[in-house]
């Protein structure tokens, strides 16, 4: 299956490779840097790459190539998830994944690949148990080990690898004993010219951060779980249990993971937190366009909206922008074009708003495409869909634990073209 | 960069060892590389595990570097048995790295591995064999291959994933051993454990896919384990029973792929083959017969289903394939929600995802249809995924929808990333064609877009509307005109060359214009593309042959300039045509015609997915995103024509009972002399074959029996071990031999070393080797005979029914190979010479292993895995008599003399009541008196305690003594490891429960159960339908086996139609509640109520054994 994995960082350098058969010369990459030089933005690259001999396939996060080379037929999906998977576990522990902090674990990541992989088919890809034989390094435990000459590399078989919940460590131990759960829902849409909406829809997740002694048995359930019109579940969840009786119920792994994925019918209609009103023109002749954008709040159940940012691709043609914010601050990168406007929150009795004018390049003609406008924001304590967990329920433990839940809406691919 | 190296001279400061200093992965130290791999030899010499560490830390930076570091191979590779453990891993890693390169130093290893084969624990057992089976070293194939035929009888199923592992691997190294592989295969195939499902059929897919008989009876199994596979199997899984059920049942569209295939059809086809289709359509339809569905399809599709909902995609993807190629139609839909869902995550899954949409969309269109909006493009998109989702929003357009996807193409227009642009108006031009009702607002909107400032936008505009144009010209003369027009502006050579056609295609309906465009391009001629001065030479004939007044003089000239172009197409063409339409002397009968030829009447272009036709390669795979056949690619069969014999996959369990004898013994004679190979090595003489083969016989029956028969053939069995002992001697010459063979190819000190051994040595190593042998291929045998449950049930009911008889059947079973043993034999000893070479070969710094004590070691872990096996197969060979059942922890022979036994007395422990009572029977047999018997080191999971006996002083010259300990197993059936401890050895023994011995019984009312039943609902409830074996008649044989089966009282109960057992757990007190509800016929309905989820469901495994046999 995949026989060997390069890393190859922004400027094209293979800063790590592992080989999990014969050796792969790395001369094999230079497919993928032709393929890197003709694509006009890094991530148009194709993911999978043909070779006279090999197979690339390859990745990008956090603005590394992952690039795994494969000789035969295997489903693409199969490699881009593992890979996915790989750069997940590195975050996991090193807590985030860049060259930097890649180069400093290089034999924690080396052990890693070693057990996620034999002869290029995934063996241990959980991370509770990844965890049991690789611990993760923490600034304490290379002092301990410096001293006492221990390891970090289990000696005995993860529990969970036999276990029939795989996903869960055994011997959990904690004093405080607290489940938390997140409700993130993201709206995806887009919102034409004139302000009605083309597309809309929610997409949420529960993520969990379970931190539970022994092998607790939770049961979660919605207010309302006819919402969910899409689900997908770590494989925890009890599936049957979700068909019968819509409750999600399983022994959860321990610390964070995502408990589950779903979908809000787009049946329903999704309620658009703010609205914009734009006018950016050109006019034919002049070396001057005007801008302006005001933002306010629409539907929003009485929060604010948070954290919000604009940002749009402004026509080649413009070659700068001089532009007034009623609040926050915005930049303009004369190079890609790229203006952003960091707004904040919104106040609904003083809608921020963003005027001003931009010059063009003297001499050419008015462009005649229309920048798409795309919004972030952050609505605290909503989750936008309605979707309310009813209670959560522990079995199989005596102690108490501390319960939390969460909501919040944000933008997912927000945007509005002009 | 600066980041990364400021933070690692960070660290190289705090780092551990000052005096080696730097750390690996800052640069700036290359110009003393050689000298740096000097301290790392030295820092791999040392005896510090810190120091070792550290240069293993750096060497295998230096590998993900890319750097060549096997000049230090010998160095590293003597840290191969190093104590330390990570250590040892980043050694494994290096090893595997470079052993390819250094064969022969690689080799020093082998014997670390084999050892480690060994290993009571799990995990080393299954990274020495992954070690080894990585190295790509050909001369360990044999070596390897009989590593992999142990492994995958190991009882751990994780030794036996990875096993299976192994297999591919092996299989690259040397395909010859395909045969031999695929029985192993065929074997884990048959393991129940969902750790190695995946693995295998991984194997089976890279090792003999096309075997797909080996698939039949573990079909059910497969389908039905699928759920709890992880991930990455279920893909294998999934993807290999999408090829097996094409192959085995019916087109479940049988009746409906020919209605729409017509329909389909119709649409792009014109009316009159549409009439034929439906006469095809019709002489199908009366031949078609009522489809029914096989069950066994019906499975498959219904055990996937829930998949769509994994968090893996390429999972979702895979069922999403299976049910586009196997549903029934109306069924197929069910996945379109669940890819959609997909093409919210990272942008490469979306790509591959909206890959597979786009060629499903063709096929079925309907099913996306509601998603439509899904596909809607953002600016944000990456370019190749905005063509990927335009692709899919065309194929998904028809008469509705066409003015909403219009509408979104028209603000794509706009967008600035011009590729897309160009796409989108491929994409409107796509839709007029298909679509009738839109075509001239199509056309209408792309004219306009040929005034747009960008060239590209026009060009593309250009080459769209000659498409669209060449269906009905006749009513479009003013966008000809309009077009030619365009001609002094638009560079694009394609565009240029596009309008040159159409003027000179339609010149008649633009009679003025024509020539004067000739006569503009003929004054560009030498400057334009070749592309385009094809067009004006084709542009110049057309008119000639209808206007020739006119433009006489300008095709001469044109074709006079292109006589003498650079290009040769563009000469020849010039040739041909002047040759073809300007009258002469002996002008050919083909001039006649020349009108005919250029201005015939062209069909208009169908503009046709890309993704058309795709789906012949199965979705989601490599293949299907190239569109081109990947290496290793298994074509998707298609439908058999009538569905092959369904009962092939009959794994009827109920059946077992009754055929018990003969299928039993049908299997053994299968599997004998597979496993009898190494008694087989005591030569090809048949009667010494037997009878080392009834001495094993009586041997293992005794092991599983009660202890009573035992002293007596234990003796015959050693006899026939003398007898072989001589046998050998003789052998070894041969041996020899061959190993002389081997020497040669085999570095010089290490020849030099086995040359060193004298003969007397080497046969007394030899007959230990034997010995070494012997006992493994026992336990070999017996935990096979554990692994598959079934078959053991039935094997020991017989064995304690019918000793003798078994051993009549199994001399002739010994004799039916003499060909295939005798070959056995052979390859046997090539690989013993190898083996005990490398076995003594004393490593440089292993040297305080001495050889004698690694052989009692591995003696003793080969005793541990028939102790092992013997206590798992303990739930199944109770005897019904309820009598208690013993279980070997030291074999005599192993113990040099010293038997131990154990049996679960089920007495509460007094001094700990939550721990087990274990009453052990120490038998001395031995001529001397063993002394200070007593227990040290035990190795115990968390949690587990022990309360160990009070040392045994003296245990004279055949006598026994029993004591009881106490071991707390926490409610887990981890074995409980610990040496047991004469005054001369040491003895690695382990103890395993069997669930049933992990409680006690508790009294309860019926009242008191139900309501305790009641408390223990839902998740705690585990139930099972069973059918009763043949002996379960009564309600007395049900208790009966029950109680054998597990520590628990009966509770009484009104109905005769329900048994009802209570008893809680031994160290945390939980309850445990066991109904029995008989029914009609034998069956029987299995509930057990526990807390403890995983004691619950092991308990109701071994209960459903005991009663259904």
């Amino acid at each position: 299956m995949i026989h060997s994995l390069f890393l190859i960082n922004a400027s094209g350098d293979i800063f790590l490779e592992k080989h999990w058969k014969s050796v792969v010369s790395r001369s094999v990459c230079d497919y993928f840097f032709e393929a890197l030089e003709r694509a006009t933005e890094p991530e148009n690259v194709p993911p999978v790459i043909p070779t006279p001999h090999h197979f690339l396939i390859n990745v990008l996060r956090h603005r590394i190539y992952f690039v795994a080379v494969i000789q035969s037929e295997v489903p693409p999906l199969f490699v881009i998830e593992f890979l996915h998977r790989v750069v997940d576990t590195f975050q996991d522990y090193f807590g985030v994944c860049t060259e930097a902090a890649i180069k400093d674990n290089v034999v924690v990541v080396y052990e890693l690949l070693e057990e996620m992989l034999d002869n290029g088919f995934p063996l241990a890809t959980e991370s509770n148990i990844l965890k049991e034989l690789i611990k993760p390094p923490t600034i304490l435990r290379t002092v301990v080990n410096t001293i006492t000459g221990s390891t970090n590399v289990g000696e005995q078989l993860p529990t969970g690898q036999l276990s029939v919940v795989p996903w869960r460590r055994t011997g959990v131990k904690y004093t405080n004993n607290e489940a938390y759960f997140d409700v993130v829902e993201e709206i995806d849409a887009i919102i034409d010219k004139s302000g009605s909406t083309i597309t809309a829809e929610i997409q949420g997740v529960v993520d969990a951060c379970v931190k539970l002694t022994g092998m607790p048995d939770l049961t979660l359930s919605f207010m309302n779980p006819r919402l969910l019109d899409d689900v997908s579940f770590h494989p925890c969840v009890r599936f049957k249990r979700w068909e019968a009786e819509r409750i999600l119920s399983f022994i959860p792994p321990d610390g964070n993971f995502r408990l589950l994925s779903y979908h809000v019918s787009s049946q329903n209609l999704v309620a658009i937190p703010v609205y914009v009103k734009h006018n950016i023109s050109f006019r034919e002749g002049s070396s001057q366009g005007r801008f302006e954008l005001t933002l306010g709040p629409k539907q929003t159940m009485g929060k604010a909206v948070e954290s919000v940012l604009v940002s749009s691709q402004l026509p080649r043609g413009v070659l700068n922008a001089n532009l007034n914010p009623s609040q926050g601050t915005y930049t303009f990168d004369p190079v890609t074009k790229l203006l952003s406007w960091d707004v904040g929150k919104i106040n609904p009795q003083k809608l921020p708003s963003l005027k001003g004018s931009m010059s063009l390049q003297t001499g050419a003609s008015k462009p005649d495409e229309n920048p798409t406008i795309n919004i972030q924001f952050k609505i605290q304590q909503l989750a936008i869909s309605g979707l309310k967990v009813n209670r959560l329920d522990m079995y199989g433990e005596k102690y108490k634990p501390f319960k939390g839940i969460k909501y919040m809406t944000k933008a997912g691919k927000f945007q509005v073209r002009t | 960069m600066s980041a990364s190296s400021a933070f690692s001279d960070d660290k190289a400061g705090s780092a551990s060892e000052p005096e080696y200093g730097h750390d690996p992965a800052s640069g700036g130290i290359f110009s003393s590389d050689y000298k740096r791999h000097d301290d790392l030899k030295e820092m791999l010499d040392s005896n510090k595990d810190s120091l070792k560490l550290e240069a293993m830390k750096r060497i295998v930076a230096m590998i993900a570097r890319g750097k060549n570091t096997s000049d230090l191979f010998p160095a590293v590779v003597k840290n191969v048995a190093c104590k330390n453990i990570e250590v040892k891993k980043l050694v494994y890693v290096y090893l595997v790295r470079y052993a390819e390169e250094q064969q022969d130093l690689a080799l020093l290893s082998i014997s670390t591995f084999q050892r480690g084969l060994k290993d009571p624990n799990q995990l080393i057992r299954a990274s020495a064999l992954r070690v080894l089976s990585s190295i790509r070293v050909t001369i360990i194939v044999p070596i390897m291959m009989l590593a992999i035929k142990e492994a995958a009888s190991d009882m751990s199923p994780y030794v036996r994933k990875t096993a299976a592992h192994a297999i591919p691997k092996l299989h690259s190294l040397d395909p010859e051993q395909k045969d031999q592989l695929i029985e192993v295969i065929e074997k884990l195939l048959a393991d129940k454990t969902t750790l190695v499902a995946g693995s295998v059929v991984m194997a089976f897919e890279e090792v003999c896919p096309d075997r797909i008989d080996l698939i039949h009876k573990n079909y059910r199994k497969l389908c039905n384990l699928l759920i709890d596979v992880e991930e990455w199997g279920q893909v294998v899984i999934i993807n290999m029973l999408t090829r097996y059920a094409r192959t085995q049942f019916l087109n479940p569209n049988i009746n409906e792929s020919l209605l729409e295939d017509s329909s389909e059809k119709a649409f792009y086809a014109s009316d009159d083959e549409e009439d034929e289709d439906k006469k095809a359509e019709a002489a199908a339809l009366v031949k078609r017969k009522p489809y029914v569905m096989d069950p066994d399809h019906r499975l498959l599709l219904r055990n996937t289903k829930p998949l769509l909902q994994s968090r893996n995609a390429a999972v979702v993807m895979a069922v999403a394939q299976l049910y586009f190629h196997l549903a029934p139609k109306a069924e197929v839909g069910i996945i379109a929600k669940a890819l959609v869902r997909l093409m919210r995550s990272h942008s490469e899954v979306q790509y591959v995802v909206l890959q597979n949409v786009a060629t499903m969309t063709i096929k079925r269109r309907g099913m996306f249809e509601p998603y439509l909006k899904s596909f809607y493009i953002r600016s944000t998109d990456p370019t190749q995924i905005k063509i990927l989702k335009l692709e899919v929003l065309t194929n998904l357009a028809n008469e509705t929808n066409i003015s909403t996807i219009l509408r979104e193409f028209q603000t794509y227009i706009k967008s600035m990333d011009k590729d897309f642009v160009a796409a989108s108006i491929q994409a409107i031009g796509r839709c007029a064609t298909n679509i009738g009702e839109v075509r001239d607002t199509c056309l209408n909107g792309l004219v306009q877009l040929l005034s747009n400032r960008d060239e590209l936008v026009v060009a593309e505009s250009v080459v769209v509307i000659k498409k669209l144009l060449q269906m009905q010209p006749e009513q479009h003369s003013d966008i000809i005109k309009h077009m030619a027009k365009l001609i002094d502006n638009i560079q694009v050579p394609m565009a240029r060359a596009s309008i040159l056609w159409l003027i000179g295609e339609y010149c008649e309906h633009v009679p003025k214009i024509a020539p004067d465009v000739l006569r503009k391009m003929a004054k560009t001629f030498t400057n334009e593309e070749d592309i385009v001065k094809l067009q004006i030479i084709n542009l110049a004939a057309k008119l000639y042959l209808t206007n020739s007044k006119q433009t006489k003089l300008l095709t001469q000239y044109v074709l006079n300039l292109a006589k003498y172009d650079q290009n040769y197409d563009i000469r020849d063409r010039a040739r041909f045509i002047r040759q073809l339409i300007v009258p002469t002397d002996k002008s050919g009968a083909l001039s006649k015609y020349a009108k005919k030829l250029f201005l015939a009447l062209k069909p208009a272009p169908v503009l046709e997915s890309p993704f058309k036709d795709r789906d012949h390669f199965q979705l989601g795979s490599l293949s299907h995103l190239l569109n081109a056949k990947a290496g290793g690619y298994q074509e998707l069969p298609e439908w058999p024509e009538s569905a092959p014999d369904p009962s092939v996959r009959n794994v009827e369990i109920p059946d077992w009972s009754k055929c018990t004898s003969r299928k039993d013994r049908k299997e053994k004679k299968l599997d004998k002399p597979f496993y009898s190979d190494s008694e087989g090595d005591s030569g090809p003489t048949e009667s010494a074959d037997s009878e080392s083969d009834s001495g094993s016989g009586s041997e293992s029956a005794s092991a599983s029996d009660e202890s009573g028969s035992g002293s007596e053939s234990e003796e015959s069995g050693e006899e026939t071990e003398s007898e072989k002992e001589e046998e050998d001697e003789e052998k070894e010459k041969k041996r020899k031999k061959r190993l002389d063979k081997t020497k040669a190819k085999k570095p010089a000190e290490e020849s030099a070393e086995s040359e060193q051994s004298s003969g007397t040595e080497d046969r007394k190593r030899g007959r230990k080797a034997v010995k070494n042998q012997k006992s493994s291929s026992e336990s070999e045998s017996e935990s096979e005979s554990s692994e598959s449950e079934d078959e053991s049930e039935e094997e020991s009911e017989e064995e304690s029914e019918s000793d003798t008889n078994i051993r009549k059947k199994k001399t002739p079973v010994s004799k039916q190979p003499p060909k295939q043993s005798k070959k056995e034999s052979k390859k046997e000893t090539q690989e013993m010479s190898l083996l005990d070479l490398d076995d003594f070969e004393p490593t440089p710094t292993s040297a305080p292993v001495t050889p004698v004590n690694f052989l009692s070691s591995s003696l003793v872990s080969d005793l541990e895995g028939l102790s092992l096996t013997d206590t798992i197969l303990a739930p199944t060979t109770i005897a019904p008599s309820g009598s208690i059942k013993m279980y070997e922890l030291l074999h005599r022979i192993t113990g040099e003399g010293l038997a131990v036994e154990y049996c679960f007395s089920r007495q509460p422990f007094s001094p700990d009541p939550n721990m087990v009572a274990v009453q052990i029977q120490f038998t001395n047999n031995t001529n001397s008196e063993t002394k200070n018997l007593h227990i040290e080191e035990p190795r115990l999971q968390s949690g587990m305690r022990i309360r160990e006996f009070a040392e045994i002083e003296v245990l004279a010259a055949g006598e026994s003594v029993t004591v009881v300990m106490g071991i707390d197993f926490c409610d887990s059936t981890q074995a409980a490891n610990f040496q047991l401890c004469t005054h001369t050895r040491k003895f690695f023994v382990s103890i395993q429960p069997p669930v049933g011995e992990l409680m006690t019984p508790v009294f309860l009312t019926e009242n008191d159960f139900k309501k305790e039943q009641g408390k223990l609902m839902g998740m705690n409830e585990i139930s099972e339908k069973l059918t009763l074996g043949e002996k379960c008649v009564n309600e007395h044989v049900i208790v009966e086996r029950v109680t054998a089966t597990a520590n628990l009282s009966r509770v009484p109960c009104g109905s005769d139609k329900e048994c009802r057992f209570a008893g809680k757990t031994v160290s945390s007190g939980c309850l445990v509640l066991v109904t029995v509800t008989t029914k009609e016929g034998g069956r029987a309905q299995l509930t057990v109520n526990c807390e403890k989820m995983v004691i619950g469901t092991m308990l109701v495994k071994d209960i459903m054994q005991a009663l259904s046999q």
